[in-house]
């Protein structure tokens, strides 16, 4: 059986226990959609797309989505989530082997307008809010989109009315227990006129547990009205992760996302905003990768209309025979004037056999516009390395010190505390440090404060 | 408390140290002056560590154990300091965290114990004085965006904070304005004492006037071959470096007559 096979015979077997199976339009946009994954089947190397990443070992393992995943039980689930959960005061929205634990979750109080659920429930109570977004190519869909379409069970629905405010931020944590072999999770996020969110779509997996995630987000940004993404993706190191973020913005909207990526064998995430008069979206990102891992990050940004403004800075740190891919898409239509695009990616090599294809791409019909982009590729700098030394630091803290600072740039930019220090302690853990060990990573930490931002 | 004997030093196959000789004892300050491209900074580096450059011949004690068997890191935790210079940029790290990290390496190496933030930050503020730096300054990535000056005042701030034995101050006047050089110096002579040595490293005899040398070299075509008292750096001034190329002293009597003069 190829691909297209098992999936169509996945969903045949599935289709009637999706959550809203009896709404007629659902299933048609399901439908709809494994025919149009038919059509394409999984990408190859031979697609321009994917180039560089090469999924046919995706392709070769059978895996589907599980009909009814046994339960972990229930101590370890408790005490994954207490080690991944970032702030008690944040909104918590678990998911396990891609449906939705209310009993693992904690939802605060909301305010009026604002709806947080998953698209199961919101399935059963009010289906309308979700149709507008099953219409068919409304959103930019690879393969791998519409296959989710098709399959997802579930994910997290985030719909603000105008003028809805959600104070503390969102936190979708989907946690991956290995006993489901697919999950394909589907979210949505609204945010009306004036509106202001941050969510944070996080994922996690037991140690060793091969599976493979498919998700797909997408965000509606209303005039004014502001949503900030954080994407961590901390998978298994065997498992594979394949995401699509995609968000249009409304005139003046604003957009922020962060795509960190630490996690997986393989990993592939889609980043795209469409941007209306006067809006601004900032793009940021950071991926680590070891071994034989491979992380590619494909990113387009419309400037459709004019006044807006767009800002990207990818970071990558490649070491071992991992392999990196950015490809940064800018597309200034013609309408578009006075827009201000500029777009960064800086990549750090550790070892010979680590790799990374760096690939900006503009594309300016407009002629009245500032875009500039810069892509860098390096070993950490012996001038530098020497200097630190020469002030007593020894060679492995140097280095650390070096890579923290890499790194520590795209850290700089978000704006969660909790997250922040997660993420500074997870890269403190992957360093060499050396035998200033004690003192430098306590260095490290109480940087934050030092700086005075 | 610094010999060296007969030092030898090439990079990338080309010689540039053909037999350097030096004495240093604890109190003294020499200056190495030289024509560009006579081996200063060469000399500089190869003390300091730095791995680029390849030691052919030659010895170098230090406080009575061998120096080029010593990692960079080794030997600024025995007390060696180098001025940059050109002092490097590290984007993303603060000056603080590497004044700490720095001097806790130094401490931990001496058996002290490391400083807390609290006594750290008032040992810090002390020495901004110093060098007339603003506390702003602590909180900026090391030397990036710094003007010439800022970055030399910088590395006068690190080496007041750790308080080497032996400072090798490289070119630390190249670049300055007036004002910045008198207060570099300022902070130089305040770390003479009789238990420290500093070797400068200068192209141009004006550093000498503000930090007074107690021996002068002529470093040239990679070796020593010309020492005196601070005499020899006004002479220099007067006649350039041409009337000594061609007039090599045997680089060990040079170095021996240095020794005999204190």
């Amino acid at each position: 059986m190829n691909a297209i096979e098992r999936y169509s015979a996945d969903f045949a077997r599935i289709e009637n226990a999706l959550p809203g199976s009896s709404i007629g339009w659902l299933q048609d946009a399901r439908r709809d959609a494994l025919s149009r994954f038919a059509e394409r089947g999984i990408p190859t190397t031979r697609d321009e797309n994917w180039k560089y990443t090469d999924v046919s070992s995706l392709e070769k393992r059978a895996l589907i989505a599980a009909p009814s995943p046994d339960r972990a039980d229930a101590a370890t689930l408790a005490a994954s989530i207490e080690r991944l959960a970032l702030a008690a005061e944040y909104h918590l929205l678990v998911f396990v082997d891609g449906r939705y634990d209310r009993d693992l979750s904690w939802l605060g109080r909301l305010p009026a307008g604002a709806t947080i659920s998953s698209m199961a429930e919101v399935l059963e109570r009010d289906p309308g809010l979700l149709e507008a977004h099953f219409a068919g190519e409304i959103w930019p869909h690879g393969a791998f989109g519409w296959l989710n379409t098709a399959l997802a069970a579930d994910g997290a629905v985030i719909h603000l009315e105008a003028d809805t405010v959600v104070e503390q931020p969102v936190h979708l944590l989907f946690l991956a227990t290995g006993s489901a072999s697919a999950v394909h999770a589907t979210n949505l996020i609204v945010a009306g006129n004036n509106a202001k969110v941050t969510v944070i779509e996080h994922y996690a997996g037991d140690d060793g547990a091969t599976y493979f995630t498919n998700a797909l987000t997408h965000i509606v940004i209303g005039e004014n009205a502001n949503v900030a993404h954080y994407k961590l993706q901390q998978e298994s190191a065997k498992a594979f992760h394949i995401a699509g973020i995609h968000a249009k913005q409304a005139a003046h909207g604003r957009f922020a996302s962060h795509s960190i990526s630490l996690g997986a064998q393989l990993a592939r995430n889609d980043i795209s905003t469409y941007l209306a008069a006067g809006s601004h979206c900032e793009l940021n990102g950071l991926y680590l990768a070891d071994g034989r891992r491979h992380v590619d990050h494909h990113t387009r940004i419309d400037h459709a209309e004019p006044d807006a403004t767009s800002s990207e800075v990818y970071r990558g740190i490649l070491d071992g025979g991992a392999r990196g891919v950015f490809n940064g898409k800018v597309v200034v239509h013609q309408d578009a004037q006075h827009t201000d695009a500029k777009q960064e990616n800086h990549n750090l090599l550790l070892s010979k056999n680590a790799e990374i294809d760096t690939k900006p791409e503009l594309e300016i019909y407009a002629d009245d516009v500032k875009c500039t982009h810069g892509a860098t590729i390096g070993q950490l700098d012996d001038a530098m390395l020497f200097y630190l030394r020469s002030r007593g630091l020894d060679e492995a803290a140097a280095r650390s010190l070096l890579i923290y600072a890499f790194a520590h740039d795209i850290i700089d930019r978000m704006a969660l505390q909790p997250l922040r220090k997660r993420l500074e302690r997870q890269l403190i853990e992957r360093l060499p440090l050396g035998s200033t060990e004690v003192s430098f990573s306590e260095l490290l930490l109480d940087g934050q404060s030092g700086t005075g931002q | 408390m610094l010999k060296v004997t007969n030092l030898q030093a090439k990079i990338d196959g080309k010689e540039i140290l053909r037999g350097v000789d030096l004495e240093v004892r604890a109190g003294e300050v020499h200056a190495i002056m030289g024509p560009n491209g006579s081996g200063k900074s060469t000399l500089a580096q190869v003390l300091a560590g730095r791995e680029n450059y390849e030691v052919t011949g030659g010895t170098v004690e230090y406080d009575g154990s061998d120096l080029l068997e010593l990692a960079p890191e080794e030997r600024a935790r025995a007390g060696l300091f180098l001025a940059f210079q050109y002092p490097v940029e590290i984007p993303g790290v603060s000056n603080v965290y590497l004044l700490k990290a720095a001097l806790n390496a130094v401490r931990k190496h001496r058996g002290e114990p490391e400083l807390d933030a609290m006594d750290f930050l008032t040992l810090v503020k002390d020495k901004l004085k110093l060098v007339e730096i603003s506390q702003e300054f602590l909180y900026r990535a090391v030397n990036e965006g710094f003007s010439g000056g800022e970055k030399k005042r910088n590395e006068i701030l690190q080496m007041a904070v750790l308080e080497p034995r032996l400072a090798i101050l490289d070119e630390t006047d190249s670049g300055l304005d007036i004002d910045a050089l008198k207060i570099v110096a300022n902070g130089v002579n305040s770390l003479r004492s009789p238990d420290r040595a500093i070797i400068m490293v200068t192209h141009y005899q004006r550093l000498l006037d503000y930090i007074v040398p107690d021996f002068v070299h002529v470093l040239s075509d990679g070796r020593i071959v010309k020492s005196g008292g601070r005499e020899l750096a006004l002479e220099l001034e007067e006649r350039g470096y041409s009337w000594l190329e061609g007039d090599a002293q045997p680089a060990a009597q040079s170095g021996a007559r240095a020794g005999a003069g204190s």
